[in-house]
């Protein structure tokens, strides 16, 4: 008797419980804002400034949705993860979008249900040393003591380097990107392994950042990208051509400054439709048809949001690389607005 | 229910079981009983449909794939081909170290400090209750952390001890190098060796016996230490033995005769004996490449922990040592001393023993706190369970229920056997009552 009540009050309970799933830009419209998970300070990716205000190369990514959606880059709110947090965030809802370094893997893109909505930065993992160290390769790092971020990929692939090349480290396994630096400058370790662009970024903010070197072997292909919850596929879409709208500008020549005398009308389809002069592709992805002005002009296309924050005139200091346009032998490449 | 056995008889109706004392209870019961599984119920069936809804299931088969990632203090074999499951016994290995080293070193600090905040010496007695004070009423977690900032930051690196003068040096005579990444001291070696492997002398070591093939809980045990333990042992038996001889012609005779020197012998010579058989040295640390080699690596991590949780953790026993000395009646130090027994020898004979009775249960509890606080580790990049099973297999598998799951009940486990272990441990020390 009791059993089968208890049986019963079960199955109405998972009847109440599942009614989730709702979607995604129908809450962040609700809302007014978007929930972003960003890093908890990576200078040039994301950090807040001196005002407490968030800037960055990842926030871009952020700030250029919320503008696409809301139509106020401004209306963001961004939640500070760390790497092992991250993936528990996105997935129970905390936020709405991950925009976060996070390379893009089979496992977190099938296993952990997420979905990769495109890659913002070709990236690979290296490693730093101070230049009085003497070290010009990684390879010469035998017996090695190395400061890692604990909970990323960049464990697993330094693992996999020395045990390919027979070498032997002393792993120090650290949570955040701050007390990782604080260990490396006060030498308890030889080196700090971590993306080449976090490397850059962590060096910019040194005292005396020309006496470290960041040694010339990259070890990994690590394309970090926004990401979202597997399921909705329509806010995957926006997210993702969001950012083809951004590399897309840059490929067309539209900027921050141009965008306005642009969105009058050009003579180029493609531009057209991207600013939503012609074509219904805002409808399509249910936002407004000037959806892709608003997240250009939000802060700039690509290249100006490359430049601006992590750019060769900054003091992050990275080239373009693979971070080109296609047509300038990099890798970024938006598939047609068509 | 025994309703037809009622001595009252009478017929049995619905609303005796609200109205009917005998019956209220075992009803409130029964209902509230169906509404806690209810509530369970309610909990698992939601875990399992938003699982479902994300399109996850619960496994454990990741625990068998290779962790993938390394482990910088291993007590046993590992590296990042083992499983998951192995990388996660590493991690509960540290973490049993950390907490049984903690439990021993917060006990002996806990007990002198205790002992010592009532002592008649004024300064002594400030100094001690300044100590409680500061550790007790600020979290472990900064203490922790602060161990740590101060062993990174004050002593000096492995490049220090490095050229022709260099700025730091190692400790007596060249055995003990204390860095920031942690202290290297001399380890017990059995057997030299020359640089191809070759033993330099006839007086070799006995080597290690594999245990359990190639399962993840594989682990070998060294010859030499149960060669040496055993010795040791019998050591102690046969000193037993003759202190027991020793007692008889005491009783037939009156007269003791004098043991001591035989009975420390029996305990040291053959220990001596077999070590020097089996080739015993120490190894000593050297600064080789980036950091030193050989000798054993206490690492800063290690050691900022166990300082912490066992400082922090004898402020707590400090005060219950305290409060079970207060708690013996005056009268019996005052007839102690008025049977001539000094007063250190009154603590050890008289106070502390019947302490005991009032020290141990809340001392349970004390190591309890120490062992779960253990899993602060994390903070200063300790690689225990938290660190292992549920921070990075965790995180590089997703898995999230199963190792949260798993990691409590591990926690569960052990503290069910240490409080299992201290019961049985009570019983013998509590007062006996005829």
């Amino acid at each position: 008797m009791k059993k089968s009540v208890f049986l019963g009050a079960l199955t109405v309970a998972g009847f109440v419980a599942g009614s989730a799933s709702a979607a995604t830009l129908d809450d962040v419209q609700a809302r007014g804002s978007l929930k972003c998970g960003s890093n908890s300070g990576l200078t040039g990716f994301a950090a807040p400034d001196a005002n407490g205000h968030w800037e960055g190369f990842d926030v871009a990514v952020c700030r250029a949705v919320a503008a696409a959606v809301l139509g106020d880059p401004e209306a963001v709110e961004f939640v500070p993860t760390t790497p092992k947090t991250r993936f528990t965030a996105l997935a129970s809802g905390e936020v709405d979008i991950l925009v976060r370094n996070t390379t893009w893997t089979l496992t977190r893109d099938v296993d952990l249900k997420f979905t990769f909505t495109g890659v913002n930065y070709y990236d690979g993992q290296g490693f730093i040393v101070p230049k009085a160290l003497g070290v010009s390769s990684a390879k010469e790092l035998d017996g090695a003591t190395v400061c890692i971020q604990t909970g990323t990929t960049t464990e697993l692939n330094l693992a996999d380097f020395f045990r390919t090349n027979n070498i032997s480290y002393e792993p120090v396994p650290i949570e955040t990107n701050a007390e990782a630096q604080q260990q490396y400058l006060a030498g308890a370790c030889d080196t700090y392994t971590t993306d080449a662009s976090g490397l850059a970024a962590t060096r910019a903010s040194f005292e005396n950042p020309a006496d470290h070197a960041i040694l010339p072997e990259i070890i990994s292909k690590e394309p970090l990208g926004p990401l979202v919850r597997h399921g909705d596929d329509e806010w995957a879409d926006i997210v993702r051509w969001t950012l083809n709208a951004l590399v897309a500008a840059e490929e067309f020549g539209i900027t921050s400054t141009n965008i306005e005398e642009l969105a009058s009308g050009t003579d180029n389809p493609e531009i057209n439709r991207i600013l939503g002069t012609e074509g219904t592709m805002g409808e399509m992805l249910g936002l407004e048809a000037d959806w892709a002005m608003k997240a250009i002009a939000a802060g700039g296309n690509y290249g100006e949001i490359f430049e601006k924050n992590i750019g060769e005139s900054t003091p992050i200091g990275l080239a373009r690389g693979l971070n080109a346009q296609w047509k300038d032998g990099g890798l970024q490449y938006a598939p047609p607005f068509r | 229910m025994t309703t037809a056995t009622d001595p009252e008889g009478g017929t049995f109706r619905p609303s005796m079981l609200i109205y009917d004392s005998r019956y209220r209870s075992a009803t409130i019961q029964i209902v509230a009983l169906i509404g806690f599984l209810l509530l369970i119920g309610w909990l698992v069936s939601n875990t399992v449909q938003n699982l479902a809804d994300l399109g996850k299931s619960v496994g454990f088969g990741f625990l068998t794939e290779p962790a993938g990632y390394d482990i910088n203090q291993r007590l046993l074999d590992y590296d990042s081909r083992d499983s998951h499951a192995r990388a996660s016994l590493m991690g509960l290995l540290n973490t049993l170290l950390v907490a049984v080293l903690g439990c021993i070193m917060a006990t002996i600090v806990g007990v002198i400090v205790g002992v010592l905040r009532l002592s008649n010496n004024w300064l002594v007695a400030r100094i001690m209750t300044v100590y409680v004070e500061m550790f007790r009423n600020v979290p472990v977690l900064l203490w922790i952390v602060f161990s740590m900032a101060i062993l990174i930051e004050t002593l000096p690196a492995p490049s220090a001890f490095r050229g022709d003068e260099p700025s730091a040096s190692m400790l007596l005579g060249d055995s003990v190098a204390l860095t920031n990444r942690g202290v290297y001291v001399p380890e017990p070696l059995f057997g030299r060796m020359d640089e191809e492997g070759h033993p330099l002398t006839w007086r070799q070591g006995l080597g290690d016996i594999h245990l359990f093939g190639e399962a993840w809980f594989r682990f070998d045990v060294s010859l030499e230490l149960v060669v040496f333990l055993s010795t040791l042992i019998a050591g102690i038996l046969v000193s037993r033995l003759i202190g027991q001889r020793a007692d008889r012609i005491q009783n037939s005779t009156g007269v003791r005769p004098k043991t001591f020197w035989l009975r420390a012998a029996v305990i040291v010579v053959p220990s001596v004996i077999v070590l020097w058989l089996m080739g015993f040295y120490l190894g000593k640390p050297a600064l080789r490449g980036f950091n030193f080699d050989g000798g054993t690596h206490l690492r800063n991590s290690f050691i900022a922990l166990w300082l912490a949780l066992s400082l922090y953790t004898a402020a707590f026993i400090a005060e219950i040592v305290r409060g079970g000395i207060l708690a013996i009646s005056k009268g019996q130090t005052e007839a102690a001393a008025a049977l001539g027994i000094r007063p250190r020898r009154i603590m050890s004979l008289v106070i502390l023993p019947q302490a005991m009775r009032v020290i141990i249960p809340p001392l349970i509890s004390q190591y309890l706190n120490l062992t779960k606080n253990s899993s602060l580790a994390i903070a200063v990049g300790y690689m225990d369970l938290t660190g292992t099973l549920m921070g990075i297999t965790l995180n590089q598998t997703g898995r999230e229920l199963e190792a949260v799951m798993m990691t409590m009940l591990i926690y569960l486990a052990i503290s069910l056997a240490i409080s299992g272990a201290m019961n049985v441990y009570n019983n013998r020390v509590k007062l006996k009552e005829r």
